[in-house]
């Protein structure tokens, strides 16, 4: 996927003005953000279980390469085929070449962001192969061309009708008189259609929630049992996985899940969690006869020893982007990347580049609410300011703005003069917007004045009034 | 009167950090905040050496003139048992961000340390180290408070505020949905984003508008100017003032972005 995030700005203001995207993005405070909030209520330990995640997750990055040989060696024991790739494209080639060697013809996919990351569904399909999303969210995007939207919503920018027109002219051997009031009917003829591909699929290919050092297992959570079908009917099970995703014990992701449901939709845990180790045993009733998995490194390692380390924590739950008033209001696609809100802002700046992905970690007032809400408790805005760091020094902060910062930076080093200064602005602004007690239009600030009034000075700097009174009241 | 010397003994010495906007903008709020800190039983002193506190530079990522901006910050205020600011946002920047600057560096980061120690957001202040309960003004009106991001996540502000104004008889807080929602302010945010943060100060104006309040009161300026200067131009007949203006019944000027007449609000 082509980075669109220099249009950012661009993109949301295109966003703003998308009468259907604002009408689904509208369900965002009373669905996901109210469901949390609840979930949250009813468990009193919440607040120290963040905690205890959170050092399950330090401890599992601190030894993140014994966890990934241990990993390697269980899952190897259980029959796993664990492939290393470095980059994304590393990945896709291994991935290509299991399903060449396969034969394969059709792939169903769980899913799977990392897959998103790697633009592996173009890659398969350029190769040949018909891939299949089979989450209802995924699968209603795949078909309009789409991205995900959201890392756990994909398709939360579409409106009930919107799904309800391209599931109309998209099934067209259903009868065309056919009831799609309720969402449980757009479920039911998405999963009629999507039965029959599972049991034609050759491969399936599911991401990983998580990997578990102890046992070898990966671990996917659905609330559809897709992930179920893909991994078990086809022949052979890919595993896509990032290197961040390994902990150390069963007892660790039974903590972490506890705060992943109830952090991304206020569940107590998903409907289904599917543990996965190695291919179909000869006692199994059913499993694929071939299981691979692919461990992607993909910037991982770099970000482990840096500043950005913390980021590694992250359970992709979807909160920090649930509760982002920047991410309410534009939605996910304006950010331009794979992952949108805060911990977009995050990742896509290490993924792309500082350059191509600078908007992101500039787009936020740091209001804080995704830490707040955070289950890792990644501390996202200190992570964005480390990107606009970054920026700076590497001199792509834009010139204009470089320099009314220099400007500002003259004068604020400067106390006498500044204070000097800040009097006569005072002064003169104070004197122009005297009667008015505002600016509907100020020059300098149009940006500001274009959609709201800018409030007039008093006339006189506080420390004017303080050094010509001492103190107490200036009047 | 020189900084570390009490005027009256026994009453500790407050340094009052202005901060940039209310020393250009609205000056009344720094008075309102010298009145309600000497209530509190404390003396206060205004160093000149003080600008602003670096967020502009700090934000946009240049350290280095954050740096110097909060080292600059920090020896102006040097003698004062306290540091309190009228605004959550700054408290925060030298409360919680001016160490973080100086990480690697033992002997200023410890300095910034100890002075970080000293710094409290102006209604925290009142409330959590003087432990005031009631404010001695009155109020008559239907406000509504806007819980500003800084103060709220950074300081742990929320009762506080609540607290003092409902000592005060007549006034009848109503609360807005989402009070706890960033106003789309963001210092350069508004600037850079202009079409998000008017996004977000334009829902944030829904919710007052419908909390049925009269007035809005915040903890900071910036966030007051961005929602006064929305609702006015919206022609929403609500006021914005700065929480300090109306715990220490400093009124006589209008509220903020209002045209300079008299209005007649909350009459004491």
């Amino acid at each position: 996927m082509n980075p669109e995030t220099p249009a950012f700005k661009a993109n949301a203001r295109a966003a703003l003005s998308d009468p259907q995207l604002q009408s689904a993005l509208s369900g965002l405070p009373t669905g996901l953000v109210a469901q949390r909030t609840s979930a949250r209520a009813r468990l009193p330990e919440f607040e120290a279980l963040r905690d205890i995640g959170r050092d399950v997750r330090n401890h599992a990055l601190e030894y993140l390469d014994l966890y990934l040989e241990t990993y390697e060696r269980n899952a190897t024991a259980a029959g796993a085929v664990v492939h290393w790739a470095e980059t994304g494209q590393d990945a896709r080639e291994i991935i290509a070449r299991i399903c060449q060697d396969a034969g394969a013809r059709i792939v169903t996919k769980g899913k799977s962001m990392i897959s998103e990351e790697i633009a592996l569904n173009v890659d398969l399909e350029a190769r040949g192969f018909e891939v299949v999303e089979t989450d209802l969210g995924e699968y209603i995007i795949q078909n309009r061309l789409e991205t995900p939207s959201h890392i756990i919503a994909p398709a939360i920018h579409l409106t009930q009708q919107q799904v309800e027109d391209d599931f109309r002219k998209l099934h067209t051997h259903l009868p065309a008189g056919r009831i799609l009031e309720e969402p449980a009917q757009l479920v039911a003829e998405a999963r009629s259609v999507l039965r029959e591909k599972f049991m034609l699929a050759d491969v399936g290919i599911t991401g990983a929630n998580f990997l578990i050092a102890e046992t070898g297992s990966s671990i996917i959570v659905t609330n559809e049992g897709n992930g179920d079908l893909t991994q078990s009917l086809a022949r052979v099970h890919i595993v896509l996985a990032s290197i961040d995703k390994v902990l150390p014990t069963l007892e660790d992701v039974t903590t972490v899940l506890r705060l992943l449901a109830r952090s991304a939709t206020g569940q107590e845990f998903t409907t289904y969690a599917t543990f996965s180790t190695g291919p179909r045993r000869p006692e199994d009733p059913d499993g694929p006869d071939a299981y691979h998995v692919v461990l992607l490194d993909n910037g991982r390692a770099e970000l482990l020893g840096s500043e950005f380390r913390e980021v590694l924590r992250c359970i992709r739950c979807g909160a920090c982007m649930n509760h982002c008033p920047v991410y309410n209001a534009v939605g996910g696609h304006a950010y331009g990347w794979v992952y949108p809100g805060p911990i977009g802002a995050v990742m896509t700046p290490a993924l792309i580049g500082v350059k191509a992905g600078g908007h992101l970690p500039n787009a936020s007032t740091f209001c804080g609410r995704c830490e707040a809400v955070c289950p890792m408790k990644i501390p996202l805005p200190k992570l964005m300011r480390h990107w606009r760091e970054a920026e700076f020094e590497q001199g792509h902060t834009p010139t204009r703005y470089r320099y009314g910062l220099k400007t500002w930076a003259w004068f604020a080093k400067r106390p006498r003069t500044y204070h000097f200064c800040a009097r006569f602005a005072a002064a003169v602004l104070g004197a122009l917007g005297s009667g008015a007690g505002r600016f509907s239009r100020l020059p300098f600030a149009s940006g500001w004045t274009r959609d709201r009034d800018f409030p007039a000075p008093q006339g006189r700097t506080f420390q004017q009034l303080w050094a010509e009174t001492r103190r107490g009241v200036p009047r | 009167m020189s900084p570390g010397q009490s005027a009256r003994p026994g009453r500790p010495r407050v340094g009052l950090f202005v901060t940039c906007l209310v020393d250009l903008i609205r000056p009344s709020v720094g008075f309102a905040a010298v009145t309600l800190i000497e209530r509190s039983g404390c003396d206060v002193d205004v160093p000149t050496g003080q600008t602003c506190c670096g967020q502009p530079a700090y934000n946009s990522g240049d350290q280095a003139t954050a740096r110097e901006i909060a080292l600059q910050t920090i020896r102006a205020f040097d003698g004062f048992d306290y540091v309190v600011a009228p605004s959550g946002s700054c408290a925060g920047m030298l409360r919680s961000h001016y160490p973080a600057l100086f990480k690697g560096d033992a002997v200023l980061e410890s300095e910034a340390r100890a002075f970080a120690a000293k710094v409290y957001e102006l209604i925290s202040f009142l409330v959590d180290v003087r432990g005031m309960t009631s404010v001695g003004s009155r109020f008559a009106g239907r406000v509504t408070y806007h819980d500003s991001c800084s103060g709220l996540r950074e300081l742990g502000i929320k009762d506080q505020p609540r607290r003092l104004l409902a000592s005060m008889p007549g006034v009848e807080l109503s609360e807005m949905a989402e009070a706890e929602i960033c106003c789309g302010f963001g210092g350069t945010f508004a600037i850079k984003y202009p079409d998000i943060s008017n996004a977000m100060v334009d829902k944030k104006c829904a919710s007052i508008a419908a909390s049925g309040a009269d007035l809005v009161l915040a903890g900071d300026l910036g966030c007051l100017m961005n929602m006064a200067g929305k609702l006015v131009r919206d022609g929403r007949p609500v006021r914005c003032r700065h929480v300090a203006e109306v715990l220490a019944d400093e009124l006589s000027d209008p509220p903020i972005a209002w045209p300079d007449k008299a209005v007649g609000e909350g009459s004491a």
